[in-house]
């Protein structure tokens, strides 16, 4: 049982770290611009889908990811150009709908140049194995490689946002934006700086996600509800928030996936057991954002305006 | 009161992202613009008998229970100034209470309605207060969120069909007589009650109540200076719209002979939202004009794209970049309407 249990909580977290990725761009979109940007999911997908085609055209999954990054980073900074730059003064309702529309565009165009059906990517030689944990347990290189490449991830991002010159400028465009402005930084290139590096994230996290999951149009979609619940458990703005958030999003998915059923067993007979446990576990994390909610409305770590 | 300064102070913050959003048409202009939009609607079943095309009654149906859905977002969204991404969810829950019932041998339409009604009231009300406790982009992400928690709990209920969705035996029956099974009967029963859900909507807004809405969404600040606290009035109207959603689920059940998650998936709830928004917002008879030419292009789309999605999301995105406030705000621009 505590295999059982150890096995699910690396799970949860490399579940919470892919969560993170997402989840540390789309928050840190919406604390410095004020934007709402549905769209987020669709860039992960994206991510995975250029990781998929550079992989299979070069061979080597490595390559093809140093390939994806500046793509997917290129494709944030086209988009923001194209389209986020006009949303920024407008309200949430238009900014809910032109990325509505977005959605419905990449995920349409992705069908029409990849085809409707899942793309699989082979995991790199070099991490298919699997290390051994306490017994005879083991677990996939490539898993723990997620979580590792992930961790580095969110200390580059702290050490960028805390220490750097473009973290100050970012922690202060968020807490007044026209002031900063103002005094003479060109907060337009901030901005799109800012939504390139989040649009990167997130096609990292998609990369990192095609060797294990299928490449398939829509896929950004699920990503993206769960990210909205991380941010909101976290705090708006905070990247912090949405670190600690994430975590605990993927902990209590996976663990209440695997031990909900296993602990109304011993409440009820097995079959209605599983029966409840499989229709009460995809609702934990939102029962959980409820309740968070509940005591702390805006969330566990609330920015304020401010990027932590 | 400890949360009241912070409270307006996330208020005055938001004073100037408020939807700015007249109604294109006056109280009279509505009531003719309603007129002609029920007239047209209510004689269309002669149109499909004149043409003998029964499948023009079918779509006919259709459009008129996506208008109640959208007329109910309307009162949220356009009275109440709530961005409610999970309103798809009432219309889900409506057609699972026919069918779970149906299952279990109720078969009464007027009996599941009851139920449809009772079980979307109350998780709007759950959900409402919790959501109604933030503002702003948290409500929308909440309302998506608990949108997305009743889809998944409809996926796992494997009772009932799960993913796969459950087909009914037959529609619902009216004291024992299977008159619904008439297309013609059930296209009525709809049309009565968006027109009575229409008349209804109309007479509340114009109420007190209504009044105590309008005010908040102009300006909160001010109706909580003079004395009201918005949350009551904001939650009252989340759960009106959230029975009457239920009831379009109802009747979308009995239409289909269908009932399946896919019914409350979160791009449904954006499609009733476009629909609001392009339809102008805040006027309830635009929002069933907005769902008619929503579901209307869509299906003039798909006949000549297999990609229409991508030609009505680049609409959707072109719309929102090149005219402020939809295709209302579009119009009234067109005009020569001065707006801010």
């Amino acid at each position: 049982m505590f295999n059982l249990f150890l096995l699910q909580a690396l799970n949860g977290i490399q579940l919470g770290i892919l969560l993170f990725l997402v989840a540390a761009g789309l928050t840190l979109i919406f604390g410095v611009m004020d934007l709402i940007n549905l769209a987020h999911g669709v860039l992960y997908m994206v991510g995975a889908y250029l990781a998929a085609t550079f992989t299979a055209f070069t061979g080597d999954f490595f390559l093809g990811l140093a390939l994806a990054l500046p793509a997917t980073l290129a494709f944030g900074i086209v988009l923001e150009f194209l389209i986020f730059r006009r949303l920024y003064d407008r309200d949430h309702l238009d900014q809910v709908l032109a990325t509505f529309g977005l959605i419905l565009i990449l995920n349409e165009g992705v069908k029409m140049i990849w085809g409707a059906a899942p793309m699989s990517v082979p995991i790199p030689d070099i991490l298919s194995g699997s290390m051994p944990l306490i017994g005879n347990m083991r677990y996939p290189f490539f898993r723990v490689a997620i979580i590792a490449s992930g961790l580095l991830t969110a200390l580059g991002l702290y050490l960028m946002v805390n220490h750097t010159r473009i973290g100050m400028l970012l922690r202060a465009g968020a807490t007044n934006g026209p002031m900063v402005s103002a005094l003479g930084v060109d907060i337009g290139r901030l901005f799109m700086i800012v939504f390139g590096l989040g649009a990167m994230l997130a096609g990292f996290a998609g990369a990192m996600v095609a060797p294990i999951l299928s490449v398939e149009p829509g896929m950004g979609d699920s990503v993206l509800i769960l990210t909205f619940v991380v941010i909101v458990i976290g705090g708006v703005g905070s990247v912090r928030g949405a670190f600690v958030a994430a975590i605990l999003v993927g902990l209590v998915d996976t663990l209440g996936r695997t031990f909900g059923p296993i602990l109304l067993r011993s409440l009820m007979d097995p079959s209605a057991a599983s029966q409840t446990g499989r229709t009460l576990a995809p609702m934990l994390i939102y029962i959980l954002m409820a309740a968070v909610l509940f005591f702390r409305p805006s969330g566990l770590f609330p920015a304020k305006g401010t990027v932590q | 009161m400890s949360t009241g300064l912070s409270d307006a102070a996330a208020t005055a913050r938001q004073i100037d992202i408020r939807p700015v959003r007249r109604p294109l048409l006056g109280r009279q202009g509505a009531s003719v613009a309603a007129g002609v939009i029920f007239a047209g609607l209510g004689l269309l079943p002669v149109l499909a008998w004149a043409l003998d095309d029964p499948f023009l009654l079918v779509t006919a149906t259709r459009l008129t229970i996506f208008a109640i859905a959208a007329l109910s977002l309307d009162l949220v969204l356009g009275y109440g100034a709530m961005v409610s991404f999970g309103h798809a969810a009432f219309i889900g829950l409506g057609a699972y209470a026919v069918a779970i019932l149906a299952a279990n041998g109720i078969e009464d339409i007027l009996l599941q309605t009851l139920a449809a009604i009772l079980v979307s009231a109350i998780f709007a009300l759950i959900t409402g207060a919790i959501s109604l406790r933030t503002k702003g982009v948290y409500f929308i992400m909440i309302t998506l969120a608990f949108g997305q928690m009743a889809y998944f709990f409809m996926v796992s209920l494997s009772a009932y069909g799960g993913d796969d969705g459950i087909t009914l035996a037959n529609r619902s029956t009216l004291f024992g007589a299977d008159v619904l099974e008439s297309d013609l009967v059930l296209f009525y029963g709809a049309f009565g009650f968006l027109v009575l859900a229409f008349v209804g909507l109309r007479a509340l807004v114009a109420s007190r109540f209504g009044r105590v809405l309008r005010g908040t969404r102009d300006n909160r600040l001010r109706m909580q200076a003079i004395g009201f606290a918005p949350f009551p009035y904001q939650l009252t109207a989340y759960v009106i719209a959230g029975a009457i959603a239920g009831v379009a689920g109802v009747f979308l059940a009995n239409q289909a002979e269908f009932v399946s998650p896919a019914y409350m998936t979160w791009q449904r709830s954006g499609e009733l939202i476009v629909m609001v928004v392009f339809g102008g917002m805040g006027t309830l008879v635009g929002a069933i004009a907005g769902a008619i030419a929503f579901l209307l292009l869509e299906d003039w789309l798909a006949q000549f794209s297999e990609h229409w999605k991508l030609w009505l999301g680049i609409l959707l995105v072109l719309l929102v970049l090149f005219t402020r406030g939809g295709i209302a705000g579009f119009v009234s621009r067109l005009s020569g309407g001065a707006r801010s």
